[in-house]
């Protein structure tokens, strides 16, 4: 007789409970929009953030609440805001394709006399193997430039695509994996990586706003703000300031005369920069 | 001190320090190693296992002295309790991401990981053998969710900062974590003189 009283017990609750759930799974239910769902197929799911939400299903909801346009998506691309475009019924614009670049060439290296080429450290750093520790040491950090890459990998960490490296002691985009999400920029303490247009062959690769003479003793691969590439330039687009040049994008035409006068190699693509580099050291 | 504030100090202070969950009486150790690598998706557990807790101690209070102990079936509280957390946390799911989509996206990825969490059910337990009232069940299943939202809390900041370390290769990763929960464990182990008296 107990048992049966347990039994009746245990099943009632159940019986109750399993009621009470198929009831609140009605009174309760919320509904979601279909395209939410498709939305979600078409974007990436790797929830970089490059788009400027917490993650794919969060700019999914964005752009399905009418509060973000298709074609935010970096990683999906031109395929991906077509995709999205249709579900939402709008016209896709063309995603220009940006990759990430890294503002600094200062490669820690030594050349065949034993003499430190690329950037100088100040001394040995021991403590934590990450470049925003190494930033709140004293005196900011073992290099002696204020501005350069100090080669800990932050960015190699916060990059889910694997297309930023440490190579010879400066961070290195791999610019056919980098699918410009940036979130190597929020990563790095020195705010060295900028986007710039993917294929853009002339860029500065240095980021020291010092004094040409300061910049010198620190790193031999860094720009001392000469001026030659302003005056060469026939377009009216590179411009010397605060001791280092920069380029506008605009006006640009990617003709590459400033690269050819630049005493330093740092304008012109990353592999020209490496190969220019290694014939002069 | 009156007497009643003096136990209900002592029920705080036991379930969050000397009686602590996690640390003390080891419940609940898989959202512990699990959900413990940022600190701020710990804070969200910690606070969703606070609100459960307290709402399962409330509802198996109720189960247990209205049904149970009437009918003479103590001994199938664990199976009873078992079967109203899982509904309660299911049907809160719902209720919350109805009403109060704010608190549903901050707990409600946490929520579905709790319906089985033997703290939980640990709780629900440990208010039967101290015989507690329906007020101090739930106090003590507050204070226990606080207990572990602090646990768990420290030990995501402690694993945080070790990433950082410099550690040996084979203790990389959870060797290292295992390691310090049990020094953490250790250390709240010197909580056990503290009383109120």
């Amino acid at each position: 007789m107990k048992i049966l009283i347990a039994i009746a017990v245990l099943g009632g609750m159940g019986l109750i409970f399993g009621l009470i759930l198929a009831i609140a799974s009605k009174v309760f239910y919320v509904k979601t929009d279909p395209r939410l769902e498709k939305l979600n197929e078409c974007l990436p799911g790797a929830n970089c953030g490059g788009c400027g939400f917490a993650g794919c299903g969060a700019y999914a909801q964005a752009v399905l609440d009418g509060k973000a346009p298709v074609g935010k998506c970096m990683a999906g691309g031109n395929e991906c805001a077509a995709a999205m475009a249709q579900i939402m019924g709008v016209k896709a614009e063309k995603v220009n394709r940006r990759v990430a670049l890294v503002r600094c060439a200062g490669y820690k290296g030594v050349d065949e006399n034993g003499k430190i080429t690329g950037a100088k450290m100040k001394g040995e750093y021991e403590g934590i193997q990450d470049c925003m520790a190494a930033t709140k040491v004293a005196g900011r950090g073992p290099l002696i430039c204020k501005f350069g890459c100090l080669g800990f990998g932050n960015c190699t960490k916060a990059c889910k695509y694997g297309a930023i490296h440490v190579v010879d002691g400066v961070a290195k985009v791999d610019e056919e994996k980098c699918v410009g999400c940036m979130q190597c920029a929020q990563a790095c303490p020195r705010n060295l990586i900028v986007p710039v247009e993917y294929g853009r062959h002339v860029v500065i690769a240095c980021a020291s706003k010092a004094k040409g003479a300061v910049t010198i003793r620190g790193c031999t691969a860094g720009c001392v703000g000469c001026g030659l590439c302003e005056k060469i330039c026939p377009h009216d687009a590179i411009h010397v300031e605060q001791n280092l040049a920069y380029i506008d994008y605009d006006k640009c035409t990617s003709c590459g005369l400033c690269a050819t006068v630049c005493p330093k190699h740092l304008i012109a693509d990353s592999e020209q920069v490496e190969k220019m580099a290694q014939e002069d050291r | 001190m009156s007497a009643a504030v003096q136990s209900l100090l002592g029920i705080l202070l036991s379930a969050i320090l000397t009686e602590n969950f996690i640390l003390v009486k080891f419940y609940g150790i898989c959202p512990f190693m699990g959900v413990s690598k940022k600190t701020d998706t710990a804070l969200g557990m910690g606070m969703a296992v606070t609100f459960v807790m307290a709402i399962a101690s409330a509802a198996c209070w109720a189960v247990n002295e209205l049904i149970l102990i009437p009918l003479e079936l103590q001994y199938m509280q664990t199976v009873a309790f078992i079967l109203v957390i899982a509904s309660i946390v299911q049907v809160v799911e719902m209720f919350l991401k109805k009403t109060v989509p704010a608190l549903y996206q901050a707990l409600g990825v946490y929520l579905p990981l709790i319906t089985t969490n033997c703290a939980v059910l640990g709780v629900a337990l440990v208010n039967v053998q101290k015989g507690y009232n329906f007020f101090l069940s739930v106090l003590n299943g507050a204070a226990g969710g606080l207990g572990f939202t602090l646990a768990i809390v420290l030990f995501a900041s402690i694993r945080e900062r070790l990433d950082d370390e410099d550690c040996p290769e084979s203790f990389k990763g959870f060797p290292i974590a295992l390691i310090a929960a049990g020094l953490l464990a250790l250390a709240f182990m010197g909580f056990s003189g503290l009383k109120i008296s």
